[in-house]
């Protein structure tokens, strides 16, 4: 049982960081911390996908006479892709918040929230 | 098939991608509008050369980059896609031509290139996720649209468009990840990103624990993604606050091409019986889009920003959608289908008259548009064209869809569900009828100045697209047949 649930570490870290990251983006009030939060978030589902396509004992997949095992490249390409978009998502991100600052003066949502209501 | 009509399906995606860098090169707000239309012409024609195609050689695969699937990208056009994609296509060249007056007034000079650009790139992400037959690219083509209409949605001139725009993209994101979980636990028990492919391997293993959690994702994601309720938080806001020619749309667009998704993974992919039968999905979606219908209506009711209500009202009517996808049978899923095109061109009616309001008078609130009904009498025609569509009035876009739902709904022996259709169609009389008083029969408030009937440019496509209501309230052949066949396409096992 022990064994089982050790075996499978890195979903537990995957799930643990998910669980972490989508506490902070519900719980935290400054947009910043938000945006944090969803950053860990989405680091959890690249570890994820990088995690799957290990093969155990396996080498980078190079052509080469001497490798006979190595690990999935695609879940690493395509998870490549997916880090770019969480890069765009953040860089996105922050310009808003610099907006909403220049804006409103403050990045804390019960702030923005009691302003909007005033308008 | 030869030259380039064998190469439509790339073509669909390509064009208006290559249009985005064009715009940022051509620096100027003309140029670039040009650039946009043009690709956005050129993607209709294209569209409408695809349902051609698929008519009459049925699906048409397409291995991008010459990669044979599974191991590369397929882009696969069937009637189902092929009206999602003419709709898309048709609503981005209508919006568009209405597009250079509205943003001159609401975007600041600079800045006009670089909407066009957005709007080119969101146009891709649409027509991409539309047209894929490979699940990651869903992801990243959702991505590329999401990404483009939050920068969209935070060039709204009201500083509430920008944190309407933040919580879309953190919302936005949350979905589009959960999207991308799914999709990655389905590759881990498959092997395979193909959706053909994908859909011949999971019957084997559909008990399996991870793709249970792998649908559970996806259908949240989507769901998300499609703002049903209780996900809808984001809608609102974004559609109020957004820059007109951007609510008229992505409200007519966005949450479509996501319901289509949801559409292409639940009955294709997964299969209805797994879904419906093994699953309680016909449940947890009708319960949601129930209490959508309901709530959606009744928090429209009581907005005096006329934006927002018919932004709610959005929620609502994206309830009617799902209540047709939740029936699971072949005559529900053709009533979504005919709704998501009905809906698109009534909601991008309606903002792109309340678009032509916004100009002349710099409010679209209802005490700021009394009496308009005597001032701009074509645009309050279209505006009436449009509510009336909305409400389900006879001769209209919108009768027809709640006409086929309704049908549908009885065709499953739920006799008590149309009751609630109805019911919550009376909702919507009342929010249109507010609008409708206020217009035709408040006094003009005192110091407004005379208001000239809004600019040809942008009072003609409104008009197209109210006409556009009508006539497919009486010419009911393309939607009703192509939803049809489209419905018999995406569901591959019957359940009923």
């Amino acid at each position: 049982m022990l064994r089982e649930i050790l075996a499978h570490y890195n979903y537990w870290i995957v799930i643990v960081l998910m669980m972490t990251g989508f506490y902070i983006v519900v719980s935290r009030g400054n947009l910043v911390k938000k945006l944090v939060g969803l950053n860990i978030f989405q680091t959890s589902v690249f570890l994820l996908y990088i995690s799957m396509g290990k093969v155990a004992g396996g080498s980078a997949p190079i052509l080469d006479p001497d490798i006979k095992v190595y690990a999935n490249p695609l879940p690493h390409v395509l998870i490549l892709t997916a880090i770019v978009v969480g890069v765009a998502t953040t860089a996105l991100g922050l310009a808003l918040v610099v907006r909403i600052r220049e804006a409103y003066g403050t990045i804390e949502e019960d702030e923005l929230d009691l302003m909007d209501d005033e308008a | 098939m030869s030259g380039l009509a064998a190469h439509l399906p790339a073509l669909q995606v390509v064009v208006p991608l290559f249009a985005a860098p064009l715009c940022l090169l051509a620096g100027r707000a003309g140029l670039a509008w040009l650039i946009v239309f043009v690709a956005s012409c050129l993607a209709t024609a294209t569209a409408a050369g695809l349902a051609y195609q698929t008519f009459q050689h049925g699906t048409l695969s397409y291995p991008l980059g010459g990669w044979a699937a599974p191991w590369g990208i397929e882009y696969v056009v069937d009637t189902a896609n092929a009206f999602i994609l003419l709709l898309v296509s048709a609503i981005s060249t209508v919006v568009l031509m209405y597009a250079p007056a509205s943003v001159d007034r609401e975007i600041r000079q600079g800045r006009r290139h670089l909407f066009y650009c957005m709007f080119a790139l969101c146009l891709t992400g649409l027509l991409g996720i539309a047209i894929t037959g490979d699940a990651f690219n869903v992801f990243v083509f959702l991505e590329i649209s999401s990404l483009s209409s939050y920068a969209l949605i935070a060039l709204g001139g009201h500083r509430k468009a920008l944190t309407a725009s933040f919580q879309y993209l953190v919302m936005g994101t949350i979905g589009a990840t959960f999207f991308l979980i799914g999709v990655g636990l389905l590759y881990m028990m498959t092997g395979t990103l193909n959706m053909a492919d994908l859909q011949a391997r999971i019957p084997a293993i559909q008990d399996s624990r991870p793709v249970l959690a792998a649908f559970a994702f996806i259908t949240v994601g989507l769901a998300l993604k499609a703002a049903l309720f209780p996900l809808h938080l984001w809608l609102p806001n974004a559609y109020a606050y957004a820059p007109n020619v951007v609510s008229a749309f992505i409200a007519a667009t966005a949450t479509k091409v996501s319901l289509y998704v949801l559409l292409r993974f639940t009955f294709t992919i997964f299969g209805a019986k797994f879904a419906f039968l093994d699953l309680p999905l016909h449940w947890v979606l009708l319960v949601p889009a129930v209490i959508a219908m309901f709530a959606g209506s009744f928090s429209a009711i009581f907005q005096r920003d006329v934006k927002r209500m018919l932004a709610y009202s959005s929620v609502a009517q994206i309830g009617y959608i799902v209540l047709g996808i939740a029936l699971s049978s072949a005559a529900g899923v053709a009533a979504a289908l005919i709704h998501i095109f009905n809906h698109g061109l009534m909601k991008a009616a309606l903002f792109c008259a309340l678009g032509c309001i916004f100009h002349r008078i710099g409010s679209v609130r209802l005490e700021a548009m009394a009496g308009l009904g005597r001032e701009m009498p074509w645009t309050m025609a279209a505006l009436v064209a449009g509510g009336f569509s909305l409400l389900g009035v006879p001769l209209t876009a919108g009768f027809i869809s709640k006409w086929y739902l309704i049908e549908a709904a009885f065709e499953a022996g739920l006799w008590w569900l149309v009751v609630l259709v109805v019911l919550s169609s009376m909702l919507a009389v009342v929010y249109v009828w507010r609008l409708l008083e206020a217009l035709y029969f408040k006094p003009v408030p005192e110091g407004r100045a005379a208001v000239a009937e809004a600019p040809l440019s942008m009072l003609l496509p409104t008009l197209l697209l109210a006409a556009a209501n009508i006539y497919f309230g009486l010419d009911t052949r393309l939607p009703v047949e192509m939803a049809q066949s489209a419905a018999t396409i995406l569901i591959r096992e019957q359940i009923w």
